[in-house]
């Protein structure tokens, strides 16, 4: 049983949780990695705070629990953190990356964040801009595998380049946009 | 024989499965967390990619009844459900089976009302156990896509003609995206065949009467065949896992025996709990305990005879039901293996837990507590309760 990186996203109804644990695991797979990817399920609303997890692992994964101690996550909307316990599970040395424009000294203060490798990226605000519209989901994962390693950059950012161009047959400016926010990310994510 | 590495949900995966089968017709009604694989099976029919005639219907006894009526007129019939969809489809379970009509069903396991739920628990199926269907219950999407494929050369077989349902974990399985393998559609349609109906309704030079009433004189009889056909689907359902092994790769039988050989202590399942077990099992080994675990894929039938001979060396055995028969004595899956284990001379302390109802996680650590408890009990150590409930609040 080789090592398996456990991943949680935190996230409202309608922001891309679901989709960036999806997208994430499917551009894992075309490393030739084994993974999972899963919603928690339960009264979900637009707004209403969401979770979504991942597993990646060289070996073949064969559990199926919820993922109660992650190694990572990801917090799409840091306005949660007053309400969800974002650092629930995570080991003293574990990642926690924010949307948010504020720097990550400033958010480990204001929440209280003791321990863990506090990163930052304005997520929201380059997906405004390269985007058109507030859906932090894709930059999030390029910031996150800037400070992860998880995988390989270039690769991920051309199986997004084949997915989004398959899901957005009709409107290339937003797969431009799309690609363009993840490079962005990749690039502007702030550690301490 | 050519193969995908791609990553599907269970719901993709047995989505995927049904596309490649192209049945005559499918009938359904949605219902969480099945009604994916509809959803998605209903995109392939409104791109051209089948030619099945899809029937959605206003409830679940409809849709069984619309499938009923399609299969008796020869054609190969699917459908999809879950929970109360198959509860409301139980009247007629039974017909189909008492027909004799090789349905195919795709069934994700989710509890049954009340109170209101929609995650996993094996109740719904267990509700329909003694209706003639077979059933085959899916670890992963992997099996789900594979039990699917293999569902239809053991229903159609001529020495069975029965129902089956292919089972897996609702929201756990069914709404994972998980890495597997996918075959070319002619190596799956080569697989499964044409469908050659026994006496299809809709030949008018043959005419025959299907449902009609048997008093005392025949009833008792066809029964016995409908008992006869389930017996018979033991010797299909490995010569189909076998053949399928040959072609695809991966073979199949009654049940997956993991780390068996050796265990002093084997915790016994159905569907995605075995993978979490797995993992508890080979920690256990880490730790200097012989534990191991059998996973049965085939309920209906229940194979009591090989479940037998496979634990007969172990002496300690853990029986976990995700759901719960409300006898006062246990799951169903415990009492099956209990009487399958009655005609065995050797001695054996098999004990139950019940855990996991309505979705409730159950963690590898859990599985090693309850493994590594039981071994300590045989050992002279705290005793503990033969059955008993699994991460309640009690």
């Amino acid at each position: 049983m080789g090592e398996i990186i456990e991943i949680r996203w935190h996230g409202r109804g309608g922001q891309g949780a679901k989709t960036a644990a999806l997208l994430l695991a499917d551009a894992a797979l075309g490393e030739g990695k084994h993974i999972q990817a899963f919603p928690e399920y339960g009264p979900e609303r637009m707004g209403a705070p969401v979770q979504a997890f991942n597993r990646i692992s060289e070996e073949p994964i064969r559990l199926h629990c919820q993922v109660t101690n992650p190694s990572i996550v990801v917090v799409l909307d840091t306005t949660l953190a007053g309400t969800v316990d974002v650092v629930a599970g995570l080991p003293e040395d574990g990642i926690i990356l924010f949307n948010t424009a504020e720097e990550p000294a400033a958010i480990r203060k204001r929440l209280s964040i003791k321990g863990l490798k506090v990163f930052t990226v304005d997520a929201s605000g380059i997906a405004k801009e390269k985007i058109g519209r507030d859906v932090p989901n894709t930059p999030m994962m390029g910031a996150l595998i800037k400070v992860t390693g998880l995988l390989d950059f270039d690769r991920m950012l051309e199986d997004n380049k084949k997915k989004l161009t398959k899901k957005f047959r009709n409107k290339p400016e937003v797969i431009a946009g799309n690609i363009e926010a993840i490079e962005t990310a990749y690039q502007e994510v702030k550690s301490e | 024989m050519g193969k995908t590495r791609v990553a599907r949900t269970g719901n993709e995966a047995m989505a995927e499965a049904i596309r490649q089968i192209n049945p005559d017709v499918v009938a359904a009604y949605p219902i969480t967390p099945a009604t994916e694989v509809m959803q998605i099976f209903a995109t392939y029919v409104a791109d051209g990619l089948v030619d099945t005639e899809l029937v959605p219907t206003e409830s679940e006894h409809s849709a069984m009844s619309a499938a009923i009526g399609s299969q008796v007129a020869g054609a190969r019939t699917m459908t999809a459900t879950s929970s109360q969809g198959l509860a409301l489809m139980y009247e007629m379970l039974y017909i189909a089976a008492g027909l004799r009509l090789p349905l195919i069903m795709a069934e994700v396991n989710r509890a049954l009302s009340a109170p209101i739920n929609i995650h996993c628990d094996h109740s719904d199926t267990m509700g329909g156990r003694d209706a003639g269907w077979i059933q085959i219950f899916s670890e992963n999407s992997q099996e789900a896509y594979d039990n699917l494929i293999q569902a239809v050369r053991i229903a159609e077989h001529k020495d069975v003609l029965l129902p089956i349902m292919v089972t897996t974990d609702g929201f756990i399985i069914s709404h994972a995206m998980e890495a597997m393998e996918i075959y070319d559609d002619k190596d799956v349609r080569g697989f499964i065949g044409t469908y050659k109906p026994l006496l299809p309704a809709l030949d008018h030079r043959n005419p025959i009467t299907v449902g009609a009433i048997d008093f005392v004189d025949y009833y008792f009889e066809h029964r016995r065949a409908v008992a006869q056909a389930m017996i018979n689907a033991k010797d299909v359902i490995l010569e189909v896992g076998r053949e399928f092994g040959r072609k695809f790769g991966q073979e199949y039988g009654f049940y997956e025996a993991y780390k068996l050989d050796d265990a002093e202590v084997a915790m016994v399942c159905l569907g995605s709990t075995a993978g979490t077990g797995k993992d508890a099992i080979d920690n256990l080994r880490k730790r200097g305990i012989k534990a191991g675990l059998l996973k049965i894929r085939v309920f209906r039938p229940f194979p009591a005879e090989e479940l037998a001979a496979r634990l007969r060396c172990v002496p300690q055995i853990c029986v976990l039901d995700r759901s719960d028969a409300l006898a006062a004595t246990g799951g169903p899956l415990f009492a099956e293996l209990l009487a399958a284990m009655y005609e065995d001379r050797s001695e054996h302390k098999i004990i139950n837990r019940i855990y996991g109802l309505g979705g409730r996680d159950i963690k590898v650590g859990e599985i090693e507590e309850l493994l590594s408890a039981q071994v300590s009990a045989a050992a002279g150590g705290k005793s503990i309760d033969r059955i008993a409930y699994l991460g309640v609040r009690e």
